[in-house]
């Protein structure tokens, strides 16, 4: 390993000095960047004073005191967010001006390229961003006194270097599937909107005061840094590079890929259906772990999050719920075609909804969402056991009857998209990534046609028809 | 002679597409090999698998000795590789360039300096050394890329289009260069639309279509091969009037004019001093006796044309 570092090194640091040389002469990354280094941190200053005092007047010191640790994560974004234009310059761009070919032509192994021109990337963006956040900081301690615990420093720190990270290895990916900058510009939308979503979601974070999420945070982005370094790195080679040609819609190509994962090596429907559970299914049993565990989790995290987000016991009365069953399941379209057309349509909208959303998160926001219902059934679990109902005979009564065939459908579902994402990142060798989601996405489609779709109309059948009758005999009583 | 550059069925597969099919090539070391061939034949594609940037889908390179597919990194540093496009980074100044290249080669700094400095002479770029390389015109750039391509003193020299974007003047300078490269330990393959300079470069020449080596060896080879026997050109004082009936047997007439013809015998230097005799004895006065000039165009086109036809 230190063997390795040490002659790799020398190369990544030749190839990272002359990018960054090159930067600090282009006026175009120049320019932001002074301006978000030392003007920008001066009216976050501004801002926060002007808060800090307007918020005190009336009392409300608690929105100041969250708005200064926030604009100081705001500073640090900011001039990050070059590191994206200068990778996918870096990459696509020498890419797109051809000067990379001379590059591939010298002893410069693959690495010593992806890491120089990573580290080209990340230094002055997040130099800047870090000269931002002291200049920040120091006119705050002159003009309010204020500064930060060491431990929010720290995580404000950490945060910007790993959203750095994350967006630069996210960039080397999306570069290394176009021939333009243009291209890749198109692309990065896969990078900014997930960059957005998550900005929003730490602002929520530190309004709310959750700091220790924070690190939660760091974490996740560093290691989904690695898994993208990890893809990036296979992706950046002379072979990938000038190999492939990537600008142009095949159409034909495209759809031959994805009807080999789709049809796999069937031959009538019956094969084809038997093969979907005898081959598609065992050939990713990680993901299939990583859902019923995570199903497991979500229902644990809803169960004991009761205790923390107790609801009103009146609600949780044996007698009552009874008395729901039995006098007006009707009117919730239970027992009826059309209440089952409204269950079975909203089930394939959230599995629609969370195919999107994992397409733009490795599968991640997919399961999160599968998951959410099963919290839920968690934490009315929860409160029913707070109130002393009997939670297995209810659970027996209300989930069980569909949620057999519900949750397994759901398992699938999410493990399918999932492995879109692991397509994505663990390529195998001599395949494009292109290719390989496009397989991916065929047998995507063919566990929903062949299980979860089936899986899910019968299921919210059952949910109509059978779990009101199932729920009325077992919890109404004698 | 030692062959520096040795394929050996190589073959190359993107996808469904063969760029590269079935090539096998070997340059000695003093040798010069053109490489010709319509856009999109392969001729690129057979460069980089040479300099070791894309490996072979099947077959084998060798170059200085090293398998391109195995010795990767020892073989780039005995190439030099100018691209087709020269790749230039803008920003930077010829002399901070080529001391970035240098420093990649592993050159001892002044080594370095030293060795950018009689290149740069050699392609008359002296006075721009410390101009930034944006401000260089398509010829300059060109040059200073085949300085790049020289700057560690390469055993090998691959040229991609060597004067594709030169005025005349700046083209012959480097074509020049390019012969005085030519030594005892150092083989080059120029690939080459300009068959004019691939006649006037190449040692050997070698003719790619859709992937494929379909025409090699020397220009007069070729021309031999293709164009078949030199053609001659006989003229006589006044009008021709029935001479052509005194051609020995075995010659072809293939034009004829008011006072001249052209023939093509298999042997002109049996055929030539019999025909000036049997004139001569007819009473038939003669101009010139001389070959009529053949183009490796005339080479090309040819062995287009007959590959078309199959």
């Amino acid at each position: 390993m230190n063997l390795g570092l040490t002659r790799e090194l020398p190369g990544t640091l030749l190839v990272a000095r002359r990018e960054i040389r090159d930067q600090l002469r282009d006026w175009r990354i120049l320019t932001p960047i002074i301006m978000l280094t030392l003007f920008f941190p001066l009216l976050m200053n501004y801002t926060a004073r002007t808060a800090v005092s307007f918020v005190e007047q009336y009392g409300a010191t608690i929105i100041g005191d969250r708005l200064i640790p926030f604009l100081l994560m705001v500073v640090g974004f900011f001039p990050i967010s070059i590191s994206l234009v200068i990778a996918l310059e870096s990459f696509a761009g020498e890419r797109e001006r051809l000067s990379l070919e001379p590059l591939l032509a010298t002893p410069l192994t693959d690495t010593q390229l992806y890491f120089g021109k990573i580290l080209a990337s990340l230094l002055a963006p997040i130099g800047a961003a870090y000269l931002g956040i002291f200049v920040y900081l120091a006119g705050l301690l002159w003009r309010l006194g204020w500064t930060p615990t060491p431990q929010l420093l720290a995580q404000i720190l950490l945060l910007t270097a790993a959203q750095a990270l994350l967006m630069v290895t996210a960039a080397v990916v999306i570069s290394t599937q176009t021939t333009s900058v243009r291209g890749a510009n198109l692309l990065a939308s896969f990078i900014i909107i997930p960059a957005a979503q998550l900005i929003i979601i730490e602002s929520l974070i530190m309004f709310w005061g959750r700091y220790t999420v924070l690190w939660w945070i760091v974490a996740a982005l560093l290691l989904v840094s690695v898994v993208l370094g990890r893809m990036g790195l296979h992706l950046f080679n002379r072979e990938e590079l000038l190999g492939r040609e990537f600008d142009n819609v095949d159409v034909r190509w495209g759809a031959g890929r994805f009807w080999d994962g789709f049809r796999g090596k069937a031959r009538s429907p019956f094969i084809w259906f038997r093969e979907t559970i005898t081959h598609t299914l065992p050939e990713m049993p990680g993901p299939l772990i990583i859902m019923t565990l995570a199903m497991a989790a979500a229902y644990i995290i809803g169960f004991r999050s009761a205790s923390t987000f107790t609801l009103p016991e009146q609600l949780f009365v044996e007698e009552r719920i009874a008395s729901v069953l039995t006098d007006e399941l009707s009117n919730f379209g239970f027992l009826s075609t059309s209440g089952w057309a409204w269950i079975a349509f909203n089930n394939l909208r959230a599995l629609a909804i969370a195919s999107v959303l994992g397409a733009f998160s490795l599968g991640i926001a997919a399961m999160l969402l599968l998951m959410a219902p099963v919290g839920i059934v968690g934490y009315l679990a929860g409160n029913f056991a707070l109130a002393g109902v009997d939670t297995s005979r209810l659970l027996m009564a209300l989930v069980l009857p569909h949620g057999l065939i519900e949750i397994p459908a759901a398992i699938i579902a999410g493990a399918a998209i999932l492995q879109l994402g692991l397509a994505a990142l663990s390529l195998p060798k001599g395949s494009s990534l292109g290719a390989s989601w496009l397989v991916a996405l065929g047998k995507w489609a063919r566990l929903l046609l062949a299980l979860v779709i089936p899986l899910l109309l019968v299921a919210a059948a059952l949910e109509v028809f059978v779990t009101p009758r199932v729920a009325a005999a077992l919890l109404a009583g004698p | 002679m030692p062959a520096l550059i040795e394929t050996h069925s190589l073959t190359k597969q993107f996808g469904d597409l063969v760029a590269v099919d079935d090539v096998s090539l070997r340059v000695e070391a003093g040798e010069i090999l053109a490489l010709l061939g319509p856009n999109g034949a392969g001729k690129t594609t057979t460069i980089r698998m040479l300099a070791s940037i894309l490996r072979p889908t099947r077959g084998w390179v060798r170059v200085a000795g090293f398998d391109t597919a195995v010795d990767a990194a020892k073989v780039r540093h005995q190439v030099g590789l100018l691209t087709e496009h020269h790749g230039l980074y803008t920003r930077m100044k010829a002399r901070e360039y080529l001391a970035y290249f240098g420093s990649i080669y592993g050159l001892d700094p002044d080594q370095s300096a030293q060795r950018a400095v009689e290149l740069l002479d050699r392609f008359g770029l002296s006075d721009a050394y410390n101009q930034r390389l944006g401000q260089y015109s398509k010829g300059m750039r060109q040059k200073l890329a085949m300085a790049r391509a020289l700057l560690h003193d390469p055993e090998v020299l691959l040229l991609d289009e060597p004067t594709s974007a030169m005025d005349p003047e700046s083209a012959r300078m480097v074509r020049e260069s390019i012969l005085g490269l030519r030594s005892g330990n150092r083989a080059i393959v120029v690939c080459t639309h300009n068959l004019h300079e691939a006649e006037a470069l190449a040692d050997r020449i070698a003719i790619i279509r859709r992937g494929g080596i379909v025409a090699q060896g020397t220009a007069d080879q070729l021309m031999q091969d293709y164009l078949g026997s030199p053609i001659m050109e006989l003229k006589v004082a006044g009008q021709l009037d029935g001479a052509a009936r005194l051609l020995p047997e075995g010659v072809q007439i293939r034009e004829q004019g008011y006072d001249w013809f052209r023939f093509q015998a298999s042997d002109p230097e049996q055929i030539n001093p019999q025909i000036i005799e049997n004139m001569a004895a007819a009473g038939v006065r003669i101009v010139t006796l001389s070959e009529v000039k053949r183009s490796l165009e005339d080479v090309y086109l040819s062995v287009m044309q007959r590959e078309a036809q199959e």
